[in-house]
């Protein structure tokens, strides 16, 4: 490939130099440079927070730079909105997916488009069909965006950038919602785009994709240019030591452990969906033992969030005996009183469901811990103040200190003080939905190394991710959630990545209605 | 009821309705943009107020409607600023607009309380308003309630048929979506709240120079509420707030047909209809949190900052 690269045109089609963005409190770009041929297949790599979205959003004119140069086809552009860069050619399929779900997929498409390209499309519906036979991506022009799969969705965004005849295609983190399947056949696509000269950018945190697919990589820390190389010369280790600095424990590859004692179980958990955008969940069967971490994988929007709801009390329908706690039917409390009993929960959505974006830290510690620090109805506030200065410490929470907002911290250190704040209260179950979902290595390192020593003192722990990486690493028994239908649970080291991948897709739906458990 | 009653009821109905289509054909617009303006009270009071004043010193009609939408929209900008520019809270700004467009079309209009003007003269459409009962009721009227009508089918067209249509419902499902691809977001709802507030300044110019044609402190009676309730239960739909909007006309007049008739009802008993009717028709949407969901704009209410990227 790198042959054909260099004689098609020494000349880039994309060049960068000292881009610089500032923002308050964060230089987010610092004097990046970079460049892409024609056809390349180009990596952005870096951890949360290194500046790979400010430096797309540039690219894709969405963000403007205080300083620098963008050379576009050997000529320098202003990128003013994106409009101005769909215009030159460059396509963005957003991380979070720009798609307006009550609008359908050609609406959706004719939004972006100016009204002369429209015109010189003429039959949108057609040309949107004739496109995807041309690469294989199905979608149905007709339908409305809310009753796709998160997989046909990413394929409308592309099509989006197709339609329009893409010149350089900016993906960001486009494979972190797909199931494997899926990822290869994203792949096949875009190895075709590659063919036929279209540059691509692909920003990703899975290190072994980067090497499979892309041809170069930018890697970026702390808004700086730290390096680039050619993946396939790279192991995903010396990559990520890249990207991190120095060597984090990759693959650490931790014990797995097997529980005896059974504390948790859903029977036959039956629910109807609560909106239209929602799963309904069908004879979801699992038990949890203690000392174990059982791991759901799954992609994002399969019933993963209503079969949390209902296991915390949040949802406060009650399931008639469907799901026990230390063998006392705990569907009839509310989400309070299964606290009480020792159950956790650590929610995806950190700020607003998980801590109380206004409130002090020591403050949200209050919320989930109030036995220890209420006497005769007044708070200890000391008491408070000394646990969150303990719990900021033991969880290294970069932060001005216990009273700082819930939203002025990060992603991941916010995570981190939530995860220390729902194991702080040794609970016997812990559900945990995305531990490390946008947590940088070391801090993701952190939080496993917490769930395994909960793990060890003897909890359960049900650990909910997208992240099949994660889930491998961690979990003593797995199982996968696909149309609010939970797959048979099996032990992680007598399962595949593959296995779990199809189950992810649904396969085991036909194969084995009754989704029964395997015994383990 | 004899046949003439009939005729009264429907000119009565679609007399009465006019004003609140005016208003919920533009708080429509408005929320599909993800707006929620609760200012329309005091919009309409002040293009009454405004209107009635602009048409009695220059002695033309037309001219006190187009003080009425101009000031409409000058009071929609008030709110606009607020909201999209400094991100304040939909609801409390709406709320002190109707308060302070209360208060200040009260203070403004004392002058002029007590004097008439002559209003428009009905327009009797040729050939139909001959017609038995319904040419009487439907195609006698004045130019606006005509008007109403005609911007009831623009309204649906362009929100239904149009690119510009598609934008509006873009920006109020997701904003920052919007934003992404290019989308102007805050031009997009300014010109919605400023279409709004016309449209509001419209409905209330239409109750001082047509209705009742003179000023009194409050004439507009809550009925910029009604509209904001209309919205709703047509769940933001054009043609439902049409059928609506004469729908909560009857509702209106009931309390006079009624009496008419000879019934021993309280007369503010039934002046109340229509405010219960509203309750209840919102009770019976908000009831079913499915359909809520599905039709009502998914941003309305929250703020966007272009500066906030997700």
């Amino acid at each position: 490939m790198s042959e054909t690269l260099k004689k098609q045109s020494s000349k880039f089609r994309l060049e960068l130099l000292n881009i610089t963005k500032q923002y308050p409190g964060c230089l987010a770009n610092d004097q990046i440079c970079m460049n892409l041929m024609p056809g390349e297949i180009h990596a952005l790599l870096g951890e949360n927070g290194a500046g790979k979205s400010t430096l797309v959003k540039t690219i894709y004119g969405v963000v403007a730079p205080d300083s620098g140069q963008i050379i576009w086809d050997g000529h320098e552009v202003d990128i003013k909105s994106p409009s101005k860069a769909r215009d030159l050619g460059i396509g963005m399929v957003f991380q979070h997916f720009s798609l307006f779900e009550t609008l359908t997929v050609s609406q959706n498409i004719e939004l972006c488009l100016s009204p002369e390209q429209l015109s010189s499309i003429g039959d949108l519906a057609g040309r949107i069909q004739e496109l995807s036979k041309t690469y294989d991506l199905q979608v149905d022009p007709t339908r409305y965006v809310h009753s796709l799969s998160i997989g046909e969705r990413q394929r409308v965004e592309i099509m989006r950038c197709l339609v329009q005849s893409v010149k350089l295609l900016i993906l960001d983190e486009p494979t972190s919602v797909l199931t494997p399947q899926e990822v290869a056949g994203l792949f096949d696509v875009l190895r075709k785009l590659s063919k036929e000269g279209c540059s691509i950018m692909f920003i990703s945190h899975k290190l072994h994709e980067v090497t499979e697919i892309c041809h170069k990589a930018t890697i970026l820390r702390g808004g700086k240019l730290v390096g680039t190389c050619s993946p396939a010369e790279e192991t995903p280790a010396t990559i990520a030591k890249m990207m991190v600095g120095d060597l984090a424990e990759q693959d650490a590859g931790y014990t797995k452990a097997t529980g005896e004692h059974i504390i948790f179980s859903a029977i036959g958990l039956n629910l109807p969906a609560k909106h239209p955008f929602g799963t309904s969940l069908k004879d979801i069967q699992f038990d949890m033992r203690k000392g174990e971490i059982l791991g759901i994988a799954g992609v994002a929007g399969n019933g993963q969030e209503e079969l949390m709801s209902i296991i915390s009390g949040e949802d406060n329908r009650t399931v008639n005996n469907a799901i026990t706690l230390d063998g006392k039917d705990i569907s009839t409390l509310n989400a309070g009183k299964r606290r009480k009993m020792g159950l956790a929960y650590v929610p995806e959505e950190r700020l607003g469901r998980g801590a109380v974006p206004d409130m002090s830290l020591s403050e949200n510690t209050l919320l989930t811990h109030s036995s220890g620090f209420v006497s005769k109805g007044l708070v200890n506030w000391n008491a408070v103040k000394q646990y969150a200065k303990a719990l900021i410490n033991d969880y290294s929470v970069k932060c001005h200190g216990e009273f700082s907002e819930a939203k002025s911290l990060s992603g991941g250190n916010l995570q981190k003080f939530i995860m220390g704040r729902e194991i702080g209260q040794n609970p016997k179950v812990l559900i945990c939905a995305h531990p490390t979902w946008g947590v940088d290595v070391g801090a993701a390192l952190a939080i496993h190394q917490a769930l395994l020593e909960l793990r060890d003192q003897g909890a359960a722990i049900l650990l909910i991710s997208e992240d099949i990486d994660e889930l491998f690493l961690l979990a003593d028994r797995m199982s996968a959630i696909c149309n609010g239908h939970l797959s048979p649970v099996v032990r992680t080291e007598e399962t595949t990545i593959d296995q779990i991948g199809q189950w992810m897709a649904g396969t085991f739906i036909e194969s084995n209605p009754s989704s029964q458990e395997v015994n383990a | 009821m004899d046949i003439d009653l009939i005729t009264q009821i429907l000119f009565a109905a679609v007399k009465t309705g006019t004003p609140l289509l005016f208003v919920a054909l533009g708080e429509v617009i408005c929320e599909k943009t993800g707006v929620l303006n609760l200012g329309q009270e005091g919009m309409m009071l002040m293009g009454a107020v405004v209107g009635f004043m602009a048409a009695y010193g220059s002695g033309n009609a037309g001219i006190g409607i187009i003080g009425a939408m101009l000031i409409g929209s000058a009071m929609s900008l008030i709110f606009g600023f607020l909201v999209l520019h400094l991100g304040a809270n939909q609801v409390a700004t709406g709320l002190a607009l109707t308060i302070f467009g209360t208060g200040l079309s009260a203070f403004i209009g004392s002058s002029v309380v007590g004097h008439t003007i002559p209003g428009f003269q009905p327009m009797h459409i040729p050939g139909l308003s001959e017609l038995p009962i319904v040419g009487k009721a439907l195609f006698s009227h004045d130019p606006l309630v005509y008007l109403a009508v005609v911007m009831a089918f623009l309204v649906s067209y362009v929100a239904n048929r149009t690119r510009l249509g598609l934008t509006i419902k873009a920006v109020g499902e997701n904003p920052h979506a919007a934003n992404a691809i290019g989308i102007k977001v805050l031009r997009v709802r300014y010109l919605a709240v400023m279409f709004g507030g016309a449209m509001a300044g419209l409905g209330g110019a239409y109750m001082s120079l047509v209705y009742t044609p003179m000023w009194v402190e409050n004439m507009t009676a809550g009925r910029g509420w009604i509209a904001l309730a209309l919205v709703v239960f047509a769940s933001w739909r054009v043609g439902n707030i049409v059928l609506g909007a004469y729908l909560f006309g009857v509702a209106s007049i009931m309390h006079l047909v009624l009496q008419g008739m000879g019934w021993s009802i309280s007369p503010n008993l039934l002046a109340m209809l229509p405010y219960v009717a509203t309750i209840v028709v919102m009770v019976l949407i908000s009831a079913d949190q499915f359909k809520e969901k599905l039709l009502a704009p998914r941003s309305l209410g929250k703020p966007f900052d272009p500066r906030q990227m997700a």
